[in-house]
């Protein structure tokens, strides 16, 4: 479904990703730990399609097409979705309103009907409920004055409701609450299918404790330095960063 | 002879046409207004740039071309049918329409009203209730103060006259229609209006200008309102002119105790448009609204000066204005407050945000506070940004294309001040007539 090949990526000709591999089937959970400033976020909006980096060496297919040549929004009618570590406040648009708009252009997009106000808010309806999510934030505009665990709740929420092929979380457990975060990988658990993937990136291990991934990738420095099943992650738990920053080393010598 | 004696010359002359055979059979108090007003421009002549007034509007377009009054009714040539698409949907309401500043008995529908109101044509007040206009016509709005205003008191032809007496509510929103459809270039307008209400009286009125020609044209506006003791008015306007007319426009508040007032300015028509609202605030416990929102592209200019005064204690006043700039238009807002010596315990809010659509769009944006006393809350703020990118981009995460988002994000802003009317029909019509113009149809009929 995914396939990173050899992606190099700089910011202003600072050097952020440094050539990763990676490979993402259907029915598969990824996640892509590491330390603060090894690449991951950067990962997550390059894929997204956030504008600003010099992509200077790689490839990205997304089912077989060139994601890197898709606008955004092209990109997520094809069926990708990023749960955004800090979701913007949007005043003045009202969240429904927003919600319904990306639904309908994903599936003109699919060659499916659009839906009107009443089937649309009957889906909204039963898709809050996964997520425990107060309907009274459908009538705000999007994310604004929304608590920080509100906002992540949404970003998922959102991705219930956009129901993605493929899901980048980026760091969706920080600022959450152990309640909250429970309910988080709870929906999130509760949308994955055969046919579609989760890549989730986070910083520790606790969000992997309820979300439990196929496959462990350790990002540093901008490179994959290892991968693993989920015991990686609790290696990583009990042994820190530091083991993996001082085995680079030792190869690099 | 200088430029400016150059300048006023053709509407001197114009006036002593007007003289000989239009106003001779008026009043003499009105005839004598009238020449004061005429006498009061050839003092003031037009202002220049250097005019701190007119710092950044330069009106130099319109004192090109003299333009002339249109003294003659004009022939109806507007059906009962093209007026229609102005209603506020299923709302009842009143409707006076004027044709290039004539009044249409013909297009007009004026509900039953209760009793004693006055309601209908300035002209025809000014026939059956002389003592009542008399009293406040160019009271609020003297001539001595303004160019424009001197302009309209020598020559308008007509406008609304309301008059609300005591503790009578009008339920029934009111619609001021003038159309500008002057069959050659170079016309003048000059509306006048002239709202009383009288001790808890209260109304919904709206003025609305459009233009249904696409030769250039003078639209001169003046209008008038007092609230007496209790009263309270929601009075919007909506410029729409067409799009190489030219739109002055001055409007006068006379609020008295306790009164309240929530006024709105919709501006987005017109090739050079310039609205001076002036609110006094001459009595305890006033609560005043101002509220705009301008959208120009283009060339258009689109300035607001507005002044609030605060005379007397314990008031408050509100000003939210949103400007939307596109192409190489230009936008101006100048809010000034005066809070007069024994005005303590004024609490006065202003906010000016502004979005620059493009790199080429101008915003001249000026609070201008002028506190004499020591016990207020005062506050001021202007902002001028470009969409936020980091919004676009999240909408576009979604799946919603990049045009759409822009046009989310703009729709938005200006919802900020369309959601401030508290009418919901009127509120309806002008988020219709937003979201056609954000579709690109901005042309004159098209775009109500």
């Amino acid at each position: 479904m995914l396939e990173i090949k050899n992606l190099v990526v700089g910011i202003d000709g600072r050097k952020i990703l440094n050539g990763i591999n990676l490979g993402v089937n259907e029915g598969e959970v990824h996640a892509i730990m590491g330390p603060n400033g090894s690449g991951k976020s950067t990962l997550a909006q390059i894929l997204a399609g956030r504008k600003g980096y010099e992509i200077t060496e790689g490839q990205v297919l997304y089912n077989g097409k060139d994601l890197l040549a898709m606008v955004p929004e092209e990109r997520a009618r094809e069926g990708l979705f990023l749960a955004f570590q800090y979701p913007v406040e949007i005043p003045g648009v009202n969240s429904t309103y927003f919600l319904k708009a990306a639904f309908n252009e994903i599936r003109k997009h699919r060659g499916l009907p659009e839906l009107d106000a009443m089937e649309f808010l009957a889906l909204v309806k039963e898709r809050m409920k996964v997520l425990h999510l107060d309907q009274s934030l459908l009538n705000r505009p999007v994310n604004e004055g929304f608590s920080g665990g509100e906002k992540k709740r949404n970003e998922i929420f959102q991705m219930a409701v956009l129901e993605p092929r493929l899901a980048i979380l980026d760091e969706t457990d920080s600022g959450l609450d152990i309640d909250a975060l429970r309910t988080v990988a709870d929906g999130v658990n509760k949308l994955k299918r055969q046919d579609n993937a989760q890549v989730i990136i986070t910083h520790y291990q606790r969000l992997l404790n309820y979300i439990i991934p196929d496959f462990v990738h350790v990002l540093f420095e901008g490179r994959i330095v290892r991968s693993g099943g989920k015991e990686l992650a609790l290696e990583l738990e009990t042994n820190g960063y530091d083991s993996i920053a001082q085995a680079e080393k030792l190869q690099a010598h | 002879m200088n430029r400016d004696t150059k300048e006023i010359e053709p509407y001197l002359a114009s006036f002593e046409k007007f003289e000989r055979n239009g106003f001779s059979s008026e009043p003499a108090w009105l005839r004598s207004i009238r020449q004061g007003g005429i006498s009061h421009f050839g003092d003031l002549g037009f202002p220049t740039i250097r005019h701190e007034e007119w710092k950044y509007t330069n009106i130099t377009p319109i004192t090109k071309l003299p333009f002339r009054p249109v003294f003659q009714r004009p022939a109806g040539s507007l059906t009962q049918q093209q007026t229609e698409q102005f209603t506020l949907g299923h709302l009842k309401s009143s409707r006076l329409v004027f044709v290039d500043g004539h009044y249409s008995e013909a297009l007009s529908s004026i509900l039953p009203q209760p009793r004693g109101v006055i309601m209908g044509s300035l002209a025809s007040a000014i026939k059956a209730h002389p003592g009542l206009v008399q009293q406040y016509l160019t009271r609020y709005a003297p001539a001595s103060e303004h160019t424009f205003v001197a302009l309209n008191t020598a020559f308008f032809q007509d406008g609304a006259f309301i008059h609300v007496p005591e503790q009578i509510v009008i339920e029934d929103p009111v619609r001021l229609l003038f159309i500008a459809c002057p069959s050659e270039a170079g016309a003048a307008i000059h509306p006048r209006n002239l709202v009383i209400m009288e001790k808890g009286g209260k109304a919904i009125v709206s003025e609305h200008y459009l233009g249904m020609t696409d030769s250039a044209y003078l639209t001169n506006a003046v209008t008038e309102i007092m609230l007496g003791e209790n009263a309270s008015i929601e009075y919007g306007k909506v410029q729409s002119e067409s799009l190489e007319a030219f739109h002055i426009a001055n409007i006068q508040f006379h609020l008295n105790q306790n009164s309240n007032l929530l006024n709105h300015s919709f501006s987005w028509g017109a090739r050079l448009a310039r609205n001076d609202i002036r609110a006094v605030l001459n009595g305890e416990g006033i609560n005043c609204t101002l509220n705009g929102l301008y959208m120009a592209e283009e060339r258009q200019l689109i300035d607001h000066h507005t002044v609030i005064d605060h005379a007397k204690p314990h008031c408050n006043s509100h000003q939210f204005y949103n400007g939307i700039l596109n192409g190489h238009s230009r936008g101006v807002f100048n809010g000034k407050i005066f809070v007069r010596p024994n005005a303590q315990k004024t609490d006065a809010k202003q906010t000016n945000r502004n979005l620059l659509l493009s790199d080429t769009a101008t915003i001249n944006t000026k609070p201008q506070l002028e506190i004499f006393a020591d016990d207020v809350k005062c506050t001021h703020g202007a902002t001028v940004g470009q969409l936020d990118e980091e919004a676009i981009f999240y909408l576009q995460s979604r799946g919603i294309g990049r045009e759409v988002a822009r046009r989310m994000l703009v729709y938005a802003f200006a919802g900020d001040i369309i959601n401030r009317i508290s009418l919901e029909p009127y509120r309806e019509q002008l988020d219709a007539i937003l979201v056609k113009r954000l579709e690109g149809h901005t042309r004159i009929v098209e775009s109500l």
